[in-house]
């Protein structure tokens, strides 16, 4: 199976501050990769260099065998790679519809496929963004990326601060994005243990380096790591 | 098809449908022409003004680019469609081309000053545009008469057969269609997907971006748009008055039309339109009673408009706006 995204030694951060050093990561075609570590160790800085929103120092991004280190965010975009940030972004003076509608890009993913996943977003569609709870704004989120038509999906935290039926809801989506859709994706989660299951691989930042890296599936059987690198939280 | 198409499909269809109050705003706009037939002039200058906001509307209500210059379009526009009249070519359809197309070049030109900005760089920035503009137009008075104006401009009849006469009738009728059609044409990209694509860069630039939307792009263009609407309010001053005075290019025009739409609300497209009716009317009917301080008392009016009568208006609208479909969507179903 093929490389969809390359990086290598990838060093970025924000004016002087450099906060990821030397970041080798690789995701397969149809692969998801669960992004893990600490508060403050660089995941969602990882994310943004990928899309292009936090500055690139040095290394290498490549996508589908195209290299984005120059390309605005913009172009990252088009070339299929979709963002769900923590902030979840709504634009707020849009309609759910609107808000869907407004970046949609040709491909098997439309507003039916999206509001078939999230029904409850084609009950809002004609509600503002800024009238949604944080739930309905994290569905809108994905099903916005998803009108990208992305051959890679990034999620920011898409769980939190979001209400544990609301959770169990949107890990359900991505379950079936990932494993029957066969999209890519990274995903940034804090509690690891509600990722490790639904994606292939798995890489733990620490202090902006990559620190362990390996089969998912593996690192949820061994608790001893969870706790070593994680804390109780994931490991319990 | 499936029934989650077809809803989809008519929720997307239903922003695009005409509205019952939207109907009757130009069948009374339409309709003044016979109940008011004394008041044409003042109805034309409206009409014209409305354009006017309709233009700054596309850059401030939709995409969020904030202009103290807007009069230089207008101004450009203006002579644009006054030199080439005076200088034989008076048909009018061709001169608001040929406005539109000389307005809408300044506009490309200036908009990558205005694209990469935050919204200080940008007030001075078109501020500055139009000063230049100002001086430009003043000190070359070969072409543009300077300070005496620009005089001799003959205008033929509209389409071979209207002539514009001392009353404002075709002057009224004119300007009220050019300002339609170039409603309608607004009205169908505002909600289109660029429209859109606008409201979203206005909300949130960089998640605009990574979501696959150019701002760069979408904003020079939108700018290219709107100066070229704003040369073709400048080309039917010129056109309805045959007279093109510095005062086109006056930073009090770029003052009053943000008035104007603040009056009536930016984001709709028809707040523009609502603006410029208040703000004439105030100002014909205050300057009756009272010629030497009728600013005084328009000043007093927008502070308390901005205080507490904004959201009557506003509010009062959008609620008629959101009501209407709803009922319309009701019987339907």
């Amino acid at each position: 199976m093929r490389d969809l995204l390359r990086i290598e030694e990838l060093t970025a951060g924000y004016g002087e501050a450099i906060v990821l050093f030397d970041v080798n990561v690789t995701v397969k075609e149809g692969k998801a990769l669960a992004l893990l570590g600490r508060n403050g160790v660089g995941k969602t800085t990882l994310v943004n260099t990928i899309i292009g929103v936090t500055r690139q120092r040095k290394g290498v991004i490549q996508f589908n065998g195209r290299d984005m280190s120059r390309l605005d965010p913009e172009d990252r975009a088009h070339a299929g790679i979709g963002w769900v940030p923590q902030e979840r972004n709504i634009f707020k003076s849009l309609t759910v519809l609107e808000n869907l509608t407004a970046v949609a890009q040709p491909g098997p993913w439309n507003v039916e496929r999206v509001f078939d996943m999230f029904p409850r977003l084609s009950e809002r569609k004609s509600n503002l963004g800024n009238q949604l709870s944080g739930g309905e704004q994290q569905m809108l989120a994905i099903g916005r990326a998803l009108m990208l038509n992305p051959k890679l999906l990034l999620l920011d935290e898409p769980t939190e601060g979001l209400a544990p039926i609301i959770v169990e809801e949107l890990l359900r989506a991505l379950q079936r994005l990932f494993r029957e859709e066969g999209l890519s994706g990274i995903v940034i989660e804090q509690h690891a243990k509600k990722i490790l299951g639904m994606t292939d691989d798995a890489i733990v930042l620490e202090r902006g380096r990559v620190v362990l890296s390996g089969h998912s599936a593996d690192l949820l059987a061994d608790s001893a790591q969870l706790e070593h690198y994680l804390g109780l939280a994931a490991a319990g | 098809m499936s029934t989650l198409e077809d809803r989809v499909r008519a929720s997307l269809l239903a922003s695009r449908r005409w509205h019952g109050a939207e109907i009757a705003f130009w069948l009374l706009a339409l309709a003044v022409f016979w109940l008011f037939p004394r008041n044409l002039l003042l109805l034309n200058e409206i009409a014209i003004l409305a354009l006017f906001a309709l233009s700054l509307d596309l850059i401030l209500g939709f995409a969020g680019i904030v202009s103290l210059g807007h009069a230089a379009f207008l101004g450009l526009g203006a002579y644009a469609a006054g030199l080439l009249a005076k200088h034989g070519i008076g048909d009018p359809l061709v001169g608001l081309a040929f406005a539109m197309i000389v307005s809408g070049l300044a506009g490309l030109l200036a908009s990558p000053l205005i694209v990469k900005g935050n919204d200080l760089t940008r007030l001075m920035v078109t501020l500055g545009v139009a000063l230049i503009l100002h001086e430009i137009a003043n000190s070359w008075g070969s072409l543009t008469g300077g300070a005496d104006g620009l005089q001799g401009i003959a205008i033929n009849p509209v389409l071979g057969l209207f002539s514009f006469d001392l009353f404002g009738k075709t002057a009224y009728l004119y300007s009220l269609s050019v300002l339609f059609v170039l409603f309608l044409v607004a009205r169908r990209m505002m909600n289109s997907p660029f429209g859109l694509s606008l409201r979203a860069i206005r909300d949130n630039s960089l998640r605009a971006a990574a979501s696959g939307v150019p701002p760069s792009q979408r904003l020079a263009l939108i700018y290219t748009i709107a100066a070229s609407y704003a040369g073709a309010a400048g080309a039917l001053i010129a056109q309805t008055s045959q007279f093109v005075s510095l005062d086109v290019l006056d930073f009090h025009r770029s003052a009053d039309v943000m008035l104007v739409l603040i009056i009536g609300g930016p984001g709709y497209l028809y707040g523009g339109m609502i603006g410029a009716i208040v703000f004439k009317f105030l100002q014909d009917t205050i300057s009756a009673f009272t010629p030497q301080y009728w600013m005084f008392w328009i000043g007093l009016f927008l502070v308390l408009f901005v205080l507490r009568g904004r959201t009557l208006i506003h509010g009062g609208v959008k609620l008629i706006m959101s009501r209407l479909p709803a009922r319309v969507r009701g019987k339907r179903s």
